[in-house]
């Protein structure tokens, strides 16, 4: 509760909002306490007194009653109008969702068909045949208003029961024996009311505001009771002659209601988890980069040089380093496999490449990234947004989630084309057929119609594939694109690829966890582990001397053909959490040979030309 | 498609039925004796006699419906005691101004509130997106009837830039620059509230899109920023802003009530409020049918124009 009232308060809208809410309040509930004069005192030798006149500080009305004595007694009624209004719909529209919730089938579908009919009205206008029922005055607006938003409450609180109502809890009580009654009352309630109460703070204001409209309309309350939409609606006559009377009970109700609509959005992104955690915020077009120290200087590495990348997320105070100064280098017509754990960096350091780390939270903040000897960083969103497609491309993991479900394919394709080239529609449709020849889909002049959800996951694939052939790119970055098809497809998709770099000499970094892909695929591996490289080497180098104790687990993790009763391995323990990394080795909490030695600091990679490894203590020596 | 409008259509067959029987029971509430209360200040007996047997009040409850029903199937609405006319003639010569008056505000609103949205979202946290959040929140808490004389106080009485009331000025005037002249105001105070309401939700609903993995799939193939918003983004999102504006229109077609009045603008809102402090009920009744059944209808152009964004959706 505590907790929740700071973080309430943290947002300052929702803090203005409750102490303008709770102002009004105490007024309210002291008014007949203060020195005020008689609302309905009738004076028609003080009409219209201006506001700040003697005796009236706020003016006084057409029958020269005193404004100030009018509003707060008029804002009182309101208040407790809209209150006991919302109260009412809250406890029927709750009873009403929580039995249809809990008893399901029949009695849900004849509640909940109910309950739509009356949503199928025009929200007001059913009030006005309730009122125009029960005819005009205050108690009747109150019945409509909370009639109204029975609806409302019946549907949330009922789609949160039948979540709560199939779990464990409520079989034990029903095992327990406890009546349908009791289970409702104290296994249900408790849970929704959270949901009860959010649904009042976003309605309570509206049902002020509509009982405070019947009364403007003169359905509401009838004189010589007055609540302020009744004020405002008497004072409408002498608008122009004497504003005052419409401004003060009007900016009253504005009040009224917008701070209870601040503190109502407080409540409901302080119990709304997915809020805490900043997850609602929109990643920019380029991830952002803040280099805190030198920029590494150019070597004549590859064509594609990643050197001592740094990327880090920056969530609230702490800082997960998820790539940690990882170097890694590709040539042309060269392909590299990255491998390791989900959570070891790898898609990181693929993603920072381009600029596509989501940001926020993600931050560049080291390192360098060339392209043909260009710093990509540095670069300018336009030069980047140039070379995106047209020089570096990538193949995702999931095609269903990573094609836009709501374009056909083609209209995909053709997009990619010309977000690097001119050419003509029909030209663009010509090409994207022959890519989806290239990538082997059968039928692709029919297939280009399709949308993504109309495809298998292979062909889905493959048409993420043709989309990053588009614009006949030097470096292809695959991240994990087999992981979620099955064998079959997967090997027809890696045979594709090795096929597309010996023809067109594509570089490609190749990002799995399967150390069966690397093998069909890559000329070099590179392991990465806790957001750092461990060990670098050529694939069959690697295959079969394995250097680091972390890349020797991770092989027996994968299940040989053929390869008889071997008893197929995990590494004990979790990969790293990379905001809290201990220093030296992160891979020594898990590793059966670690000593004092590996938990003392920083170890280099460090080994021949062609293979490195960062362990005091290899498998194997290298020399 | 067309079997989809179809399908629509005739599912709209038992909102409808609902919606009398909604009506048709909220009338049954009034207390004491329905003719005389039907006809209040007019209940002669004459008249209590014949509204008797207009709408069979001495048969039982079922029957009555079913009478009520088989008229209004036939184009018959009852008549209207306080203006002594038929309540369909009345209604349908006030619905266009009704329509004009919501449609123009509904159109306002959903165009405003989209690209304030969207603009909200885009520049999240910047200058923009404070500002507009701020709007939004005021806008969405000013009652419509007040913000309405506000406008009058400041654009018609002070600056004298707009006519005071009215749907038409009442010499020289009946053209469309004279429509608009009038139609500015109320449309615009009409469409405060549900402009604020679907910014909110544009905005969030854009939120929720830019993080999805094909927006960074639409980066990555070297898409213009201002492309991927607009175009991938947007179009995405208008997946749940579309059901929203649904419920927006609703609003904003029953909240034209408020500004009829203020703007003296001569529509159905006005004319429900007349007929309830007359107690003029058949007009009530007819009314409430009669807007609650076009909203129906809207919502089924909805559905379709939904159907034609998301090919995911059966047709």
């Amino acid at each position: 509760m505590i907790s929740f009232l700071k973080l309430l308060f943290r947002n300052r809208l929702a803090a203005m909002g409750a102490v303008v809410l709770s102002a009004i309040l105490i007024l309210a509930v002291i008014t007949p306490i203060l020195p005020l004069a008689d609302p309905d005192a009738i004076s028609t030798a003080d009409r219209f007194k201006r506001p700040f006149s003697e005796g009236h500080l706020l003016g006084t009305d057409h029958l020269g009653r005193d404004l100030l004595s009018r509003l707060l007694w008029g804002t009182r009624l309101s208040l407790a109008v809209g209150i006991f209004a919302a109260l009412i719909a809250a406890s029927i529209g709750s009873a009403i969702g929580i039995i249809a919730g809990y008893f399901g089938g029949r009695t849900d579908n004849v509640i909940m068909r109910a309950v739509d009919m009356l949503m199928a009205f025009p929200y007001i206008l059913l009030a006005l045949a309730i009122v125009a029922a029960l005819g005009p005055g205050l108690v009747n607006a109150l019945i409509a208003v909370a009639a109204v938003n029975i609806p409302f409450f019946a549907r949330n609180i009922r789609g949160v029961t039948v979540g709560l109502a199939g779990r464990e809890f409520v079989d034990a009580a029903r095992l327990a024996g406890m009546g349908h009654g009791r289970i409702i009352l104290t296994e249900l309630l408790p849970n929704v009311a959270s949901t009860i109460v959010i649904a009042m703070s976003t309605t309570v204001g509206w049902m002020i505001l509509e009982t405070a409209g019947l009364s403007f309309l003169g359905l509401g309350s009838q004189p010589p009771q007055a609540d302020l939409g009744s004020m405002l609606g008497e004072a409408r006559s002498a608008l122009i002659t004497a504003p005052h009377t419409s401004i003060v009970p009007g900016v009253m109700i504005f009040l009224i209601v917008m701070s209870i609509n601040l503190l109502g959005d407080g409540v409901r992104d302080a119990l709304d988890p997915r809020l805490r955690s900043g997850a609602l915020t929109r990643p920019r077009a380029v991830t952002l980069v803040d280099r805190r120290g030198n920029v590494p200087r150019a070597d004549q590495k590859g064509l594609l040089n990643i050197q001592e990348l740094e990327t880090q997320f920056h969530v609230g105070p702490r800082i997960y380093r998820a790539v940690n100064r990882v170097s890694l280098h590709v040539n042309p017509g060269e392909a590299i496999g990255l491998i390791g754990e989900s959570g070891s960096g790898k898609s990181v350091t693929a993603l920072s490449v381009m600029g596509l780390v989501a940001s926020p939270p993600g931050v560049i903040t080291g390192g360098a990234v060339r392209y043909a000897g260009e710093d990509l960083l540095a670069a300018s969103y336009d030069s980047l947004r140039a070379k995106r497609g047209q020089n570096v491309a990538y193949i995702f993991q999931d095609p269903l989630s990573t094609l836009h479900p709501l374009y056909r394919v083609g209209d995909q394709l053709i997009e990619a084309i010309q977000a690097h080239n001119r050419v003509p529609e029909t030209q663009a449709r010509a090409e994207a057929i022959e890519l989806l020849k290239s990538v082997r889909i059968p039928n692709p002049e029919s297939r280009i119609h399709n949308y993504p959800h109309e495809m298998s996951g292979g062909m889905r694939q493959r048409v993420g594939i043709a989309m990053a052939l588009a614009n006949d790119p030097d470096v292809i970055i695959a991240d994990e694109p087999t992981t979620a098809l099955d064998v079959t497809v997967q090997a027809q998709i890696l045979s594709l690829l090795d096929d597309l770099r010996r023809e067109r000499g594509l570089a490609i970094i190749f990002i799995t966890h399967d150390f069966g892909v690397v093998a069909q695929l890559c000329d070099r591996v590179a392991v990465m582990y806790g957001g750092r490289i461990v060990e670098e080497g050529p694939t069959e180098t690697i295959l079969e001397h394995p250097a680091h104790p972390y890349t020797k687990k991770l092989m027996a993790c994968v299940p040989e053909l053929g390869g008889g009763k071997r008893r197929l391995e995990a590494i004990p323990g979790l990969p790293p959490v990379v905001h809290e990394l201990p220093p030296g080795c992160a891979f020594a909490p898990r590793c059966e040979k670690a000593t004092e030695a590996c938990r003392a600091g920083e170890i280099p990679l460090a080994g021949t030309e062609t293979h490195t490894v960062r362990c005091i203590d290899p498998e194997e020596e290298l020399a | 498609m067309g079997a989809y409008i179809l399908k629509r259509l005739l599912s709209a067959i038992p909102v409808l039925l609902g919606i009398t029987v909604i009506v048709f029971l909220i009338m049954a509430m009034i207390p004491g004796d329905p003719a005389t209360a039907i006809l209040g200040s007019y209940a002669t007996p004459e008249n209590v006699a014949k509204i008797n047997r207009d709408l069979g009040l001495d048969q039982p409850l079922v029957n009555r419906y079913f009478i009520w029903l088989g008229n209004m199937l036939t184009g018959d609405f009852g008549r209207s005691f306080s203006l002594n006319r038929p309540v369909l003639d009345e209604i349908l010569d006030r619905f266009n101004a009704t329509l004009v008056l919501a449609g123009v505000s509904f159109v306002l609103a959903s165009v405003l509130g989209i690209l304030a949205g969207v603009v909200s979202a885009a520049r999240q946290y910047g200058l923009a997106d404070k500002l507009i959040t701020f709007t939004v929140i005021i806008g969405i808490s000013v009652p419509s009837f007040f913000l309405g004389m506000m406008m009058i106080l400041l654009f018609a009485v002070n600056l004298r830039w707009l006519p005071v009331s009215g749907m038409y000025a009442i010499y020289g005037g009946g053209d469309l620059p004279d429509l608009l002249r009038h139609l500015i105001m109320p449309a615009s105070a009409l469409a405060v509230v549900a402009t604020g309401v679907i910014a909110r939700l544009s905005r969030s609903a854009m939120l929720e899109v830019l993080r999805q993995d094909y927006i960074r799939t639409a980066r990555a193939k070297g898409v213009d920023e201002r492309r991927v918003i607009m175009g991938h983004a947007l179009r995405a999102a208008m997946v749940s802003i579309i059901p929203v504006l649904g419920i927006q229109a609703g609003f904003v077609l029953s909240g034209s009530v408020y500004i009829e009045i203020v703007f003296q603008w001569p529509g159905v809102g006005r004319m429900l409020v007349d007929a309830i402090l007359k107690r003029d009920l058949l007009l009530v009744q007819g009314g409430v049918v009669f807007v609650a059944a076009c909203y129906v209808f809207f919502n089924i152009v909805v559905d379709v124009a939904q159907s034609l964004l998301d090919p995911r959706i059966k047709t």
